[in-house]
């Protein structure tokens, strides 16, 4: 029987533009790019050159500490350019896909006799390994680590988040499958929505399924974990994507490597906004050429949902961990007059200084990229607390990684977090602090310190 | 419209524009007419509309019924003591109180926004919009006949020692309002406590009319304190015509004020709830332990609604900034502050008004009460991973 856990912190925020449960067949170029920066923790070290030939399922690079981590192409092909910036930071590998598409084979497994280790050899050789997680710091995981335990989230309340029940429709067994493999390396925790209890995902018995009831962020597997069973300092937890969890059930089910996801495109700047199949990498423009005016001024592309994801370009890539694509307004031609008073009935505010109270949950809102304030020091008490359900003080923790007090951050919790969890508190704040990129700038000098 | 004309000024005030030196001034001028524009870079990229300007803004509109009423009850105690009260018209109370109290707002606005416009442009940072609160609380909290020259250095020195050397709004540990008032209750305290301080007894600007220069008046409090029987009704001491620092006589307006915090979630009602519990208990405890003086037997609802208590509970004790941060320790501030309010007035006969003081006490214990709660979580959280290391 399922564990329920009712949250009750957290704020659901419905946005205009949200995705229709409907499959967009998808017309691509065949350009694709992997980014090393999405697989954040990682020094990546190239094992192709310009203009060699890979099979799908081919590394392009590999982890520089470990030697071990893969990251592989989505495609058979020819890497055709690999992009580098300032200090010769490898910023992209491109890869032209052929016409006709070849996997490496890895070799159908048999989920019965798969053990710990040929699990995590399989994980990394197919380079799924990469996107595998870890608490603490939220980075790629150390495949030397065992983990405590590892935990997958099924669902997101993020705005305009793609449904996973959706995205993984027709391919249930192999989320299954998947579930199954990761429970030879530790315990899988599996958190869904309520709405997910009937639903085929289920049942799968090789693994602890709790639900989850509450508004965002109760979708995300870092709250989940703090309800289940917090990481102490000095345990490791790993932490998948559903989508990934299926990537490794067909692995197994196949013995290739297929990294198609099904994501949401979303957001009031796309004209329909539909659920497409595409590989990661994929350029932006493919997955938004029939959708929005790719030239258009005063309007954004996120890789990823309004609150987690990262502004994108228009001659960008579908990025490794993003589960939708979204198009808002940019909101940098708004003049709005005397912000402080004005009523703003098409704002969206937690705050009852304005009117989104009285038009209940219903109503959908279209909100911009303006900050709508300035940067302030941390006024109001309880914001953060409101929107933050961990068992952990928000606030006292930003301002422990803020002032560079390490003791404080381990007491406080920091080995629990991630920038993610941060980001509803992020929105509702109403001195403007950057949270996540505070919380990500923490993780990484903490880990630096701990190395 | 206003976007081009600002557009056109922007130039002289950036770095190497002729009046560069009001940057800041000019910044706050154009957040104060438009809504930025800057979109945010990283982390999220939708943001709630909420900024502290707007929070600042209903604590403003929060005091506003307590300030109306205070000019309305400035003019009537100036027709009560000049005899004229018959022939005094609402509106003219009303109207010489606001041209009493006009000056004093001005004065405390000009010389604090003025040390605010010069530590923004000195550290390169936006106009902080705290002063807008503290601004107006200053010359509602002390009593009508403050001199303008003594405001202004009472201000300047809070704003200054109690505010800016912390590193301004957000981190200071003191309420600065109140360490105006206690600047002034120290330096000055003929001009702040006693018997003539509370009634204007001059005409302005053509308004009100001229009382004889020995008239005078003593608070509820002051009369309790001095051992006199009170001769305010409750009735008065509940709409607040009753004699008292300016904006703090009115329950009624204090309320509405309260309602506005409450209901936007600006103030904490943790705090302010158990402000009145802690005052209630400890005032009623003072009316059954048998004490003689005036103050311990005033019944202790009449405690709750004199003086400074009710104004204090709702806009100074609820402060964000200085008071508790934790949930669970607003309520152990709160309660103290009522307590210690209540036993100043009882205990020191000659600090009648014991809630700034209790106030600024606490100010002082609330990061301790905060580190008390803080502490219970790191513990629990150091508890769970011996135990978990031990499995």
């Amino acid at each position: 029987m399922e564990r329920l856990y009712k949250i009750k912190k957290g704020l659901d925020l419905n946005l205009k533009g949200k995705a229709v449960l409907e499959l967009q067949p998808l017309k691509t170029s065949g350009e694709y790019a992997i980014v090393p920066d999405d697989f954040h923790g990682m020094v990546p070290r190239l094992v192709v050159k310009e203009g060699e030939q890979v099979l799908a399922g081919q590394p392009l690079f590999v982890d520089k500490a470990t030697e071990r981590i893969k990251v592989v192409s989505p495609v058979s092909g020819t890497v055709s350019a690999i992009v580098r910036g300032e200090r010769r930071k490898i910023l992209r590998v491109c890869v032209k896909a052929n016409a006709q598409q070849e996997n490496h084979d890895f070799g159908k497994a048999d989920l019965g006799k798969l053990s710990a280790e040929s699990v995590i050899e399989l994980l990394l050789s197919s380079g799924l390994f990469a996107f595998v997680r870890q608490r603490p710091y939220d980075v790629v995981a150390n495949p030397a680590d065992q983990p405590k335990a590892i935990f997958v989230s099924a669902f997101s309340k993020m705005p305009l988040a793609a449904d996973f029940t959706f995205a993984a429709q027709g391919r249930e067994e192999a989320f299954k499958n998947g579930l199954r493999t990761l429970a030879k390396i530790a315990k899988v925790h599996l958190g869904i929505s309520p709405d997910q209890i009937n639903t085929p995902l289920l049942p799968v018995s090789e693994v602890e399924v709790s639900v989850f009831d509450g508004p965002n962020p109760s979708g995300n597997v870092g709250v989940q974990i703090n309800h289940i069973d917090p990481v102490n300092k000095g345990e490791v937890v790993w932490t998948l994507d559903p989508g990934v969890v299926i990537m490794l059930g067909e692995l197994v089910e196949t013995g290739h490597v297929n990294l198609t996801r099904r994501i949401a495109v979303a957001g009031s700047h796309v004209a329909s906004p539909r659920y497409v199949e595409v590989k990661i990498g994929a350029p932006l423009a493919d997955i938004l050429a029939e959708q929005t005016d790719l030239k258009a001024e005063h309007q954004r592309i996120i890789n990823g949902n309004p609150l987690v994801g990262a502004k994108a370009e228009a001659d960008g890539y579908l990025s490794a961990f993003a589960g939708e694509v979204c198009v808002i307004p940019e909101g940098d031609d708004v003049n709005e007059v005397f912000g402080w008073i004005a009523p703003r009935f098409n704002q969206f505010s937690t705050s009852r200084s304005y009117f989104s109270w009285m038009f209940g949950k219903n109503r959908q809102y279209d909100l911009d990229c303006r900050i709508k304030g300035g940067e302030r020091h941390m006024i109001m008490s309880g914001e953060y607390d409101r929107v933050f359900p961990m068992d952990i003080y928000a606030g006292y923790l930003i301002k422990a990684i803020i002032t560079g007090d390490i003791d404080k951050q381990e007491e406080l919790g920091i080995y629990e977090v991630a920038p993610e969890d941060f980001a509803v508190a992020e929105f509702v704040d109403s001195s403007k602090l950057e949270l996540q990129r505070i919380v990500r700038e923490g993780l990484d000098i903490l880990r630096k310190e701990n190395a | 419209m206003i976007k081009k004309i600002l557009d056109k000024m922007r130039p002289s005030f950036q770095d190497g524009g002729k009046l560069k030196a009001f940057r800041s001034v000019f910044e706050g001028m154009e957040t104060f007419l438009l809504v930025p524009n800057t979109t945010s870079k990283t982390g999220v990229s939708i943001h709630d509309a909420i900024d502290s300007k707007r929070i600042m803004s209903f604590v403003v509109i929060a005091l506003l019924p307590a300030l109306f009423f205070g000019m309305y009850n400035i003019g009537y105690w100036n027709a009560v003591a000049s005899g004229h009260l018959a022939d005094a018209s609402f509106f003219g109370m009303f109207f010489y109180g606001l041209a009493v109290m006009l000056p004093k707002i001005v004065v405390s606005y000009a010389v604090g926004l003025g040390i605010e416009f010069i530590v923004a442009q000195w550290k390169h940072e936006e106009i902080q919009e705290g002063y807008l609160v503290t601004g107006l609380l200053i010359p509602m909290i002390v009593p009508v006949g403050c001199p303008l020259w003594m405001l202004a250095v009472a201000v300047a020195f809070s704003v200054i020692f109690a505010k800016e050397i912390y590193g301004g709004t957000g981190m200071n540990i003191f309420n600065p309002a109140l360490v105006a008032r206690a600047f002034l209750f120290f330096a000055y305290p003929s001009k702040m406590s006693g018997d003539s301080v509370w009634v204007n007894l001059d005409p302005v600007l053509g308004l009100g009319f001229q009382a004889p220069d020995a008239y005078t008046l003593a608070t509820p409090l002051g009369q309790a304190a001095a051992g006199h029987p009170v001769t305010t009704d409750f009735s008065h001491m509940i709409s607040g015509l009753m004699p008292g620092s300016i904006g703090e006589t009115s329950v009624i307006a204090i309320a509405i004020g309260a309602a506005i915090l409450l209901w936007t979630k600006i103030a904490s009602w943790r705090t302010m709830s158990s402000v009145f519990i802690g005052g209630a208990l400890t005032a009623f405890l003072f009316n059954v332990s048998g004490m003689e003086s005036g103050v311990a037997t005033m019944p202790w609802y009449h405690h709750l609604v004199l003086g400074g208590f009710c104004f204090g509970a709702v806009f100074m004790a609820t402060d964000p900034v200085t008071s508790s941060r934790t949930a669970s320790g607003q309520y152990v501030y709160g309660f103290l502050i009522g307590v210690l309010a209540i036993v100043i007035r009882v205990l020191n006969p000659g600090y009648p008004e014991g809630m700034m003081l209790a106030i600024l006490f606490m100010n002082m214990f609330a990061p301790l009460i905060d580190y008390c709660v803080v502490q219970r979580n790191i513990s629990r959280r150091a508890r769970r991973a011996k135990t978990s290391q031990k499995n």
